[in-house]
């Protein structure tokens, strides 16, 4: 069975590896959804287009097949990359593209009537985005953006195959040591889908306070949250609820 | 004032700035078509600073468009339009028209405010920073200052206690008097109104009337009217063109349009109105 | 670091070799996701409590962990007890089950998308309930459930690089094992960018698609 040992010198920081990678590369994932997302939908057509192309390239590429091009390929063009970062960057780079259709989609959703009243008050582009548009399509951005967080909750296993020393590592770290395999993966599997809860049950929370921030009242049903992904949506997760059964 | 399907001969470069009594809007042979339909044919209409001036005609006869060309919601295919001389979306470089760039566009859009049919309030906003958030990021306004010209405009438009609300929790009569009041705290020179009660409950019609009536009478503010409300027409108007097909067929003061227009489509269109 | 045509050439070879089995995981993962999916999704519409219950519980579990887990699950815990399978097998099994959660949230969504009236209308008429199924809401359903069901076919494509972690010797295991041997890197290259290649061509399919059915 686990030793204490085990847990404290192996698990536990694997949970906490897990938890940055996760935090890490939803940043990077976040910064990218917006840029690009904001991007495609630029009057000049160059951006629109290179921002396209990151788009199809990335949502086309698997982020195991990049995490490991990252790990082993890039260092032989020089460039030194520290595993984790590998990881965190192959994780944000692929969820980033999906993250910015959703970016577009919902602010190609707010309506045309709003952008007008922004023109009518002879606010710059750039005013009416940061002022009327973003915070429009926010609160329609949230549920979606959730299951695009879940679905980069458990990308992060990935990492433990480019020996990131997160609990999938100390998974199978364990198992080698000790062939008691029953206990451990069943044991990270609940492990993930109680970090899974934890982000939907904080990510619903931001959805109510969004919500009331444009003056509406949260779903009738706070616990659906299921709908329809972004068009075209390759982002897998069509309806994630975590918390379905809690 | 003068509005006429034939252009009268007007000075290629007006640039007095608008004083009381002078042109301030000129529309010069504006064509706009939508696909195939043409909405408006070579128009030519001016509307002189300060006067009341109302577009009536069936729905689809353009009104809207002009309204919503002055305001650079839409662009003209041909012709050019000016405001207080200035031409709105073109410049002139080399004595020649060209496309003007977005900062001389709003420069010139400074001069116009817009209400809209459904009101068009920000939902993300409370009822006082819809109306404050403009002139401070547009105009450059503080805070303090911008407050308070909206708490002078939401009594004009009786909604003080209703300042700290989101729009949905008002009703559509409530919403429509904010988005004057937004309107006007941007001190525009000309009020563009679309339609504004349309998508009103009836019984809430009479309120922003009122309010417009209101301000129609203390302000000296230009107002171009697109409405089917014919009693509130004749109330406020200096001048009332009616449309047909893109063109002005009519125009004159209201006693005259209403009680013996000389054109036969007008007293059709208004037989079925009134 | 040079790029060297020599050492793509000898691995094509193996790379075509990898393309068959990443394909074959891809075909019969989405047999078994399609499948099981339509199971899980009546299953879910179940009055009765005790077969509504767990299969919701299950299928959210699934669709809440990582398939990397699932898939050492399957091939390093299953064994104790039940069958041991191929590391291919195991692929297919994994990716069909963990893909199988939300072809249901699919179909579920498809289903509950036929309008209530037409239910109405067929008990109107008193069509018998397998009627009602087959000649009034799955055909109706279906327009709804194609496109969906495409992106989650090419998402499992994306995925099924997965299954060289537990020996299987797709694309990216040929390419892994071909790095080993030779100390190059131009193998993994190959395979990203066929990935690309791959999976553009499938999505702008399944957006015409989506044109077409979607009205």
């Amino acid at each position: 069975m686990m030793t204490s040992e085990f847990l404290t010198t192996w698990f536990l920081p694997g949970v906490w590896v897990t938890v940055q990678v996760t935090v890490y590369a939803a940043a990077l994932g976040a910064a990218i959804s917006f840029g690009i997302g904001l991007a495609r939908g630029s009057r000049y057509w160059i951006v629109r287009f290179l921002a396209g192309l990151y788009f199809e390239v990335f949502r086309g590429m698997s982020a195991l097949v990049l995490m490991f091009w990252m790990f082993f390929a890039l260092p032989l063009f020089g460039w030194q990359t520290v595993p984790m970062w590998a990881g965190v960057s192959a994780l944000g780079l692929t969820y980033g593209a999906y993250g910015s259709e959703i970016v577009r989609g919902s602010l190609a959703a707010v309506t045309p009537a709003q952008k007008e009243a922004g023109i009518a008050l002879n606010f710059t582009r750039w005013q009416r985005l940061r002022l009327i548009e973003l915070p429009q399509a926010w609160p329609d951005m949230v549920p979606p953006f959730n299951n695009l967080l879940i679905e980069l909750l458990k990308g992060t296993a990935l990492v433990s195959v480019i020996t990131v020393a997160d609990m999938t590592f100390a998974g199978n770290l364990l198992r080698l040591g000790t062939n008691e395999t029953t206990p451990v993966y069943t044991l990270l599997l609940v492990l993930y889908f109680v970090l899974a809860f934890l982000i939907t049950r904080g990510m619903r929370l931001l959805e109510r306070r969004a919500k009331a921030g444009i003056g509406q009242r949260p779903a009738k049903t706070p616990g659906n949250t299921r709908r329809p992904g972004p068009r075209g949506g390759s982002l897998q997760a069509g309806s994630q609820s975590a918390g379905g059964v809690g | 004032m003068s509005a006429d399907t034939h252009p009268a001969e007007h000075s290629p470069t007006p640039v007095n700035p608008p004083v009381d009594g002078s042109e301030l809007i000129r529309f010069d042979k504006v064509t706009k078509r939508f696909g195939d339909n043409t909405v408006l044919d070579r128009l030519d209409f001016s509307v002189d600073s300060g006067k009341h001036v109302t577009l009536i005609g069936p729905s689809g006869s353009g009104k809207t468009t002009i309204l919503r060309l002055l305001m650079t919601l839409a662009e003209p295919d041909e012709g050019t339009i000016r405001v207080g001389g200035e031409y709105l979306t073109h410049e002139e470089r080399d004595g020649k028209l060209v496309r003007a760039g977005e900062k001389h566009v709003r420069e010139v859009r400074k001069n116009i405010g817009m209400v809209f049919q459904q009101f068009n309030l920000f939902p993300n906003m409370k009822v006082l920073r819809n109306i404050t958030e403009a002139p401070v990021t547009v105009l450059g306004l503080s805070r303090d200052e911008a407050e308070q010209r909206a708490r002078d405009l939401l009594e004009l438009v009786g909604l003080t206690e209703h300042l700290d609300k989101y729009p949905t929790q008002l009703s559509g009569g409530q919403q429509q008097r904010v988005a004057i009041a937004r309107a006007l705290a941007m001190r525009p020179q000309v009020l563009l109104l679309d339609e504004v009660t349309s998508a009103l409950d009836p019984e809430l019609v009479a309120g922003v009337l009122d309010v417009l009536r209101d301000i129609a009478r203390t302000t000296d503010i230009t107002m171009l009217c697109v409405t089917h409300e014919m009693n509130f027409a004749r109330d406020i108007s200096d001048q009332v063109l009616m449309f047909d097909s893109g063109r002005v067929i009519e125009s004159g003061p209201p006693e005259k349009i209403f009680s013996e227009p000389e054109q036969a489509r007008t007293r059709e269109f208004l037989s079925a109105v009134l | 670091m040079s790029w060297d045509w020599n050492v793509v050439d000898d691995f094509m070879p193996r790379f075509w070799d990898g393309v068959l089995v990443t394909l074959q995981a891809l075909a019969a993962g989405t047999l078994i996701a399609f499948a099981l999916g339509l199971v899980w999704a009546l299953a879910q519409r179940s009055t009765r409590v005790w077969v509504r219950w767990p299969v919701v519980a299950v299928t959210e579990f699934i669709r809440n962990t990582p398939l990397l887990v699932q898939l050492f699950f399957l091939f390093y815990v299953v064994p104790n007890f039940g069958p041991s399978m191929s590391p291919l097998a195991t692929g297919i099994v994994g990716l069909g089950l963990h893909y199988s959660t939300y072809t249901a949230e699919v179909y579920r969504a498809g289903i509950d998308g036929v309008p209530a009236g037409q239910w109405e209308a067929a008990t109107a008429l008193s069509l018998p309930r397998g009627r009602t199924w087959r000649a009034v809401i799955l055909p109706q359903a279906i327009r709804r459930v194609v496109p969906p069901l495409g992106n989650y076919v090419v998402a499992m494509l994306k995925d099924s690089p997965m299954i060289a972690t537990i020996g299987a010797f797709d694309m990216l295991g040929e390419a892994q094992s071909f790095s080993n041997e030779t100390f190059t890197t131009e193998a993994l290259t190959v395979v990203g960018v066929a990935f690309i290649v791959i999976a553009y061509p499938a999505s702008l399919l399944i957006r015409a698609l989506e044109r077409r059915l979607v009205r």
